[in-house]
């Protein structure tokens, strides 16, 4: 059986096409991260556990991804929120709305991390406040959590945004006409047209949170074990030069977050098949 | 269950969709609305599924006051043209869906939902089908499943948005006459818009022709082609030819010249005469009121379609008449006309 590459197509340009894919792959992701493999490489293995098995590369690890979860699912619910308000209402005001979604994306990370710190921070706006009802956010976990928060939410709603401006508003008069309250409409026909954007904008604000290190520092505290992430750890093995170190906590992290991502990809697909796109 | 609307009036900015509209359904019928695209009819059906609400009127479903509810109270089923099926459930969730989100006082048990949906796919012979999602279905598939998700919850009455209007010309026909014997089954009051004539006197016991926001005739569909109320009508079902014709002393002239046709107490002024194609009587030359040269004759099956220049306005005016062939007739040939059957109708109408 000859395979579809060998076979003349209607879509030429395959062979190019996928050898500058390869290419380009290779030379700005692939070839970089084997490198980082074989930095470990200096370790042996005992040094390895011990490195990623101690308390502080734990705690940190442990920090990054738990409260990255944590972000990602509140931008989920949030963001979804947004999408609704932004695609189904026409309100004054909504195309400057619709623009700030994006500010995290464009804005310097470290100017965003300044920006939060100052309005958190005890003497801060809404810092002050907080303070008064005995919340500590800056220079805590919580001060790291809200970081993630903020540069997460345009990558859920910028996935969804698109979908739900296409579902087709005849779905819901069908479901209201069927007998179906709002509930049972949002609930059992919007809802779940949207799960693979959901599940997508999920993994962007998840992975882009994991990967998060300018606004992050400057609202931590980034003290060992509590509120030390671990791209700072990294940054702190590296400022002290134990490169093998610092690589050892990357590859952690980076199989980490390859294994979620897939595992997210993988229900994004089972999710598809069940509502193909026509 | 009897449908009545009244004098509803609905305005899309300066655009009045419908400018009181009255209509009254009786039960069991199945009426269709037709009209060309803008004309209401769509609107109207709408309104009267509570999609819409109107800026004036009332709209009473067997007595009861609609408006006040909305489409989820008013427990009618409504097929859309493009189908608007649940993409992420299966034909049978979709069917059942009307079922699941009854209030949990009059829900059905899991097994009598699974066995209402058997028989609704049974009804619309596609039991074979429900675990297929919609996107695996041919369309004249998805439209009858759309139109057994709406009986599911057993409306008290059914409205069909073109429901065809989407399909192939084929399918779109077998269709047709399967509604019709499936309305015979189950006799929900119905009502279809169309902006296809042939669909709506082949399929409706009665026709509601509309035309920008205003009902042109209600009859049955032997009343709407025979007897055209308005010059719209006329122009709008069937082919018709129209000549501008001027009445006056009882007299309708065509260029000056009289015809051998009653005025039949139409109004004195500019006016247009109708008459089918099939209804111009064709004689020798000499023998009509009207006389024209035959420029081109197709024949197929039993007719032949030809196209007559008119004499009387110097071969400006062409005309396309169907002739039985019973004489074929050549290109060339000089023959007179003289209308059989005719109406007509005030110019500015």
């Amino acid at each position: 059986m000859s395979t579809a590459v060998a076979r003349r197509s209607t879509l030429p340009g395959f062979g190019l096409t996928m050898g500058l894919t390869l290419t380009w792959l290779s030379v700005i992701v692939l070839i970089p991260l084997a490198g980082l493999f074989l930095k470990t490489f200096e370790l042996s293995f005992d040094q390895f556990w011990g490195i990623v098995t101690s308390r502080r590369t734990l705690s940190a690890l442990k920090i990054s991804f738990g409260l990255s979860f944590a972000a990602a699912c509140v931008n989920l619910v949030m963001g979804t929120v947004i999408v609704w308000a932004l695609v189904r209402y026409r309100f004054p005001g909504r195309r400057l709305f619709d623009a700030i979604v994006d500010i995290p994306f464009a804005l310097p990370t470290a100017v965003a991390g300044v920006a939060l710190t100052q309005l958190f921070a005890q003497k801060g706006w809404l810092g002050a406040p907080l303070a008064e009802l005995g919340i500590k956010v800056a220079f805590t976990p919580i001060g790291i959590f809200l970081a993630m928060v903020f540069i997460g939410i345009p990558f859920v709603v910028r996935t969804v945004q698109p979908v739900l401006i296409d579902l087709d508003p005849e779905i819901e008069e069908a479901a209201a006409s069927l007998g179906a309250d709002r509930w049972h409409t949002v609930f059992r026909v919007i809802l779940p047209s949207l799960i693979p954007a959901l599940l997508t904008g999920f993994a962007l604000a998840f992975a882009r949170a994991v990967g998060e290190y300018g606004s992050v520092i400057f609202i931590a505290g980034n003290l060992p074990n509590v509120s030390e992430i671990a791209p700072l750890l990294i940054v702190i093995r590296l400022s002290e030069f134990r490169y093998a170190d610092a690589t050892a906590i990357a590859v952690v992290m980076l199989l980490a977050s390859f294994i979620i991502i897939f595992a997210v990809n993988r229900l994004q697909r089972w999710a598809q098949t069940r509502i193909p796109t026509h | 269950m009897t449908i009545e609307v009244k004098n509803i009036v609905k305005k899309f900015g300066d655009f009045a969709a419908l400018d009181t509209v009255s209509l009254k359904v009786g039960d069991g019928e199945l009426l269709a609305l037709l009209g060309p695209s803008g004309s209401g009819k769509t609107t109207l059906l709408r309104i009267i599924a509570g999609l819409d609400w109107p800026e004036a009127g009332e709209v009473t479903i067997d007595g009861e006051d609609a408006l006040g509810r909305g489409a989820s109270e008013r427990h009618v089923g409504f097929v859309f043209q493009h189908y608007a099926l649940f993409r992420h459930m299966t034909v049978f969730e979709n069917v059942a869906f009307g079922l699941r989100v009854q209030p949990r006082a009059i829900r059905k048990d899991e097994k009598a939902i699974r066995a209402r949906v058997k028989e609704l796919l049974d009804l619309v012979q596609l039991d074979w089908l429900s675990d297929r999602y919609p996107s695996q279905l041919s369309g004249g598939q998805r439209q009858r499943i759309a139109l057994a998700r709406a009986l599911a919850i057993e409306p008290r009455i059914l409205l069909l948005d073109e429901p065809f209007g989407a399909l192939d010309a084929k399918v779109r026909k077998e269709l047709r006459q399967w509604l019709r014997s499936l309305h015979q089954e189950i006799h929900v009051t119905s009502i279809f818009v169309t902006h296809d004539q042939e669909e709506a006197l082949e399929v409706a016991n009665r026709v509601v022709v509309m035309d920008k926001g205003r009902i042109e005739q209600i009859g049955t569909p032997g009343e709407v082609y025979d007897n055209p109320a308005t010059a719209f009508v006329h122009g709008f079902i069937g082919e018709s030819i129209v000549l501008p014709v001027d009445v006056s002393d009882g007299a309708v002239r065509l260029g000056g010249r009289p015809l051998n046709v009653a005025a039949n107490g139409a109004a004195p002024g500019a006016s247009k005469l109708f008459v089918r194609r099939h209804d111009m009587q064709i004689g020798p030359a000499g023998s009509g009121s009207l006389e024209g040269a035959v420029r081109h004759v197709r024949s197929f099956g039993p007719i032949q379609r030809a196209e007559v220049a008119l004499a009387d306005s110097e071969g400006k005016t062409v005309i396309e008449i169907d002739a039985p062939r019973d004489r074929e007739l050549q290109a060339g040939e000089i023959i007179s006309l003289e209308p059989r059957r005719y109406r007509i109708f005030a110019a500015h109408e």
